[in-house]
Formats: structure tokens, sequence, C-alpha cells
């Protein structure tokens, strides 16, 4: 250490020592290298002007009266100024390190949802879920049984952040138990309910939509605890109709029953489900209206459903000056034939 | 926005709590701090009054959901008045409606 400080006396020595001769570019550029030594050396910056006395000292011994007493205060400055130099710094570490364990996290979070989109003959299928920050509260789900029948769940767990994103791991490890054919909307919120219900803390809840969608027959089997309605395109009439299911969020009441509601999906018909953080979104002008978001996809309803929702979410996030407020899920499911 | 409460004692049992502004993840803490300590009051009557809240998001609601629980612990109650359209909407479509008593009108206690 003790040979380290001669060193770094000496270059400083060398780096002032032309800079007085000839106050040159090339100075100021060594003066530069030198900040960024003593940086990484972690040096205060007291010890920096204390080392410039010293230097000075030596080339010119006789200094005008005050000189060296002005230092003794420049010092005493310096000193506090490095105090808080030195706080910020270990503040900046911690926040790194907090970062990158929300980073681990929020990938982890990542594997809750599905990797892909089950692939059904005569059924186009669009999902876009867009966290506001690192980690969501918003949750979907789908699974696809022998008979091509398809189940999917929209889910948003109340709040944001690290909170909800632990909470989803409960809605996904419950969804997981339950076998994957032959469940009816109705029957499994009740069944979530109940875990739910044991395991969340007072002031916590979920709201959920669950749909069946059996592509023999084109019925669409759906029920809904508390969500934020969707829509329903119907092809024949031009038209979106408001999807809501009656009933209460997840986790308030232990034995709640769910209504069933059940729909003949025709060919050119979509069924679109969402989370709250679309219809939220809020522009300088205040919250859009619900059909703010039918006319955009109307808009974009020649294209593939997968184009759809991203073209509504570029749309939607353009509007918030691209700082989403709220987790965003939206999806589309359409018969094509 | 900010948030703000009043709490007007009609009598030893019944309080009104005011509240102005939104309730949402960054408010919802003080709405908490003010609204529970009420509603731990042994048979206490407790009316909150939304009429100058403009907005409530999903946390907001989880905080009328914890108070309504700590209020049946404590044999009181919990009554909301005064909520617009977009608020009542959000009670309806939870489904919270059910187990939260709201006012359909607002009431001449709690003007």
């Amino acid at each position: 250490m003790a040979e380290s400080k001669e060193l770094l006396h000496d270059q400083y020595a060398n780096i002032l020592r032309a800079y007085l001769e000839e106050q040159s570019e090339q100075g100021l550029y060594y003066a530069q290298q030198f900040s960024k030594r003593v940086l990484e050396e972690q040096i205060s910056p007291e010890e920096v002007v204390s080392l410039h006395l010293e230097v000075l000292e030596e080339f010119f011994p006789d200094l005008p009266k005050g000189a060296h007493e002005s230092f003794e205060l420049l010092l005493e400055v310096m000193m506090g100024y490095g105090l808080a130099y030195r706080e910020h710094q270990s503040l900046r570490d911690k926040t790194k390190e907090l970062e990158a364990e929300i980073n681990v996290a929020a990938n982890m979070q990542q594997t809750f949802l599905p990797d892909e989109i089950p692939h059904v003959n005569g059924l186009d299928v669009g999902v876009l879920s867009v966290p506001a920050s690192k980690m969501s509260g918003d949750y979907y789900h789908f699974v696809k049984d022998d008979h091509d029948c398809v189940g999917l769940a929209i889910a948003d767990i109340i709040g944001k952040g690290i909170p909800a994103a632990l909470c989803m791991s409960m809605i996904k490890y419950t969804m997981d138990s339950y076998p994957e054919q032959r469940l009816q909307p109705g029957a499994l919120l009740e069944n979530v309910n109940r875990v739910v219900e044991q395991n969340i803390a007072s002031n916590m809840f979920i709201t959920m939509m669950y749909g069946s969608y059996d592509s023999r027959s084109h019925q669409f089997n759906y029920a809904g605890a508390g969500h934020e309605p969707g829509f329903y395109y119907k092809a024949a009439e031009d038209t979106f109709e408001e999807l809501h299911a009656k009933g209460i969020v997840l986790g308030i009441k232990r034995n709640t029953n769910y209504k069933e509601y059940q729909l003949t999906v025709e060919p050119g018909d979509f069924v679109v489900l969402l989370s709250d953080g679309v219809t939220e979104c809020r522009t300088d002008d205040g919250f859009i209206e619900r059909e703010a978001i039918t006319r955009l996809i109307r808009t974009y309803q020649h294209l593939p459903a997968q184009e759809i929702v991203n073209h509504v979410f570029y749309e939607l996030e353009r509007a918030q000056g691209f700082q989403l407020r709220d987790d965003f899920t939206l999806i589309i499911l359409r018969r094509n034939v | 926005m900010n948030l703000s409460t009043e709490v007007v004692e009609k009598s030893d049992k019944k309080k009104i709590l005011k509240v102005a502004g939104e309730v949402d993840a960054y408010t919802a803490p003080e709405l908490k701090a003010n609204l529970n300590p009420l509603t731990e009051e042994e048979g206490a009557e407790v009316v909150v009054d939304l009429t100058e809240v403009s907005y409530i998001d999903s946390t907001g609601l989880g905080i009328f959901i914890g108070a309504l629980k700590s209020a049946e612990n404590h044999d009181a109650t919990l009554r909301l008045t005064g909520l617009n359209e977009r608020v009542k909407r959000l009670f309806t479509i939870t489904g919270l409606d059910e187990v939260i008593t709201i006012d359909d009108e607002n009431t001449e206690e709690a003007k």
C-alpha cells in the first residue's frame, strides 16, 4: 500500500510538473487518466487534495502565506464530500446486488408462463403479456388435451411486483395439479378458490377467468372470479359484446360457486381476454374507454391473432408515453374455420 | 395524486372516514393506516365516504377487504358510501359488493 502511495505520488508529481511547464491538452488527458486510477483504487477526494498539497510544497517550498492553510480548509470540505461519495458508492453496489437478485426472480417467474401456445387446427391464438416493471402480477395458462380441447386461464393477482409474483407460483402449481382433461371452468375456479382462500393474506385476492374451448363442438365454456370482462366478437353481426362472468374474486369466501356460461363459436368469431392493465390504460386525457380497445382490435382484425395483440399493445403503450402503469395481458382466441 | 383522509366522529361508536384523492398502490398504505384502527374498536360502526375519491385500483380494494375482515373480527361493521360510477363498477365486477355493504345513494349522515 505504502509502495503504491509512493508510486501515485510520483505519478501525480510528473503530471503536475509537465502541466505547469506547458498547459497542453495532453496534460489534461493525463489528469483524466489519473482520476480514473484514483477511482479504481478507491482513493478518497481528500487524499487527492492532500497529495496535491504535498507535491505543490515540494515544487514551491516557499508558498505564499495562507496557501497551506487554505488547503487545510479545502481538505475539510473534501472530507465531507468524500464521506457522502463513499456512502453513495456503497448504496450503488447494494442496488446492483438487489437488481441482480430481482432479475433472477423475474427470469424464474417467466418459467411459470407457458413457453408456447398450443396449436389446434382451426384455431388462431395470440397472447401478449408484458409486466409494468420486472415482476408481473398477471398470469395466463394454456392446456390442450388429446381431443383438441383447449383450456385457457387469465389471472390478475392484486398489486404488483414481488408479492404478486410470489403469489403467482401458488396459482401455477394449483393449476398444474389438476388433470388436463374434462375440467369444467366452474369446478376449476371453485377448487382454486379453496387453495387461495387458505393461503393468502387478508388484504390480497386474485381475479381469474377460465375458459375451455372444444374444437369438435365449437363450444366455449367459461366462468369468472371477479375478473375484468373481456369481449366476444360475433362475426355474423360484426359486433363486440362484453364477456363477463359473474363471481367473486378468489380468496375471499371459502365455499363459493362459480356460474358457468356457454357460447357457440361460429367461424370468424373470437374471444378476447384481458387484464385490467389493458382497460385501465391512462393517458394525459384520462382513462381510455373500453370502446377504444374494441376500436383498436377492429383496426387490426384482418391480421393473425398474434399480430392483433402485438399491434394493440403497441398502440396502448404509445398512448401512455411508453410507460406502462400496470401489467398488461391480452389474449385472442379465434375460430378460423 | 395524493390521498387525504379525515375522521368525523358521529358518536362513540359511529365514525366516518372521509377519503379524497386516488387509492392506488402508492396511497393504499396511508388509507390502511387510517382505516384499520377504526375497525379494530369493538362494536364500531365505520362508514367510509368515497365521494371525493376519483379512482381505486385493485390494491385499494384489498385495503377494504382487509378492513372488512378486521371489522368482522371485532364485531364491528364497515359500510362504503359515495362511490362514483367507475369505483362502483370495480366493486361489482370483482363481486366484492356481495361481501361489503355499499350504499346506493349518499346517505344524509355521510354528507
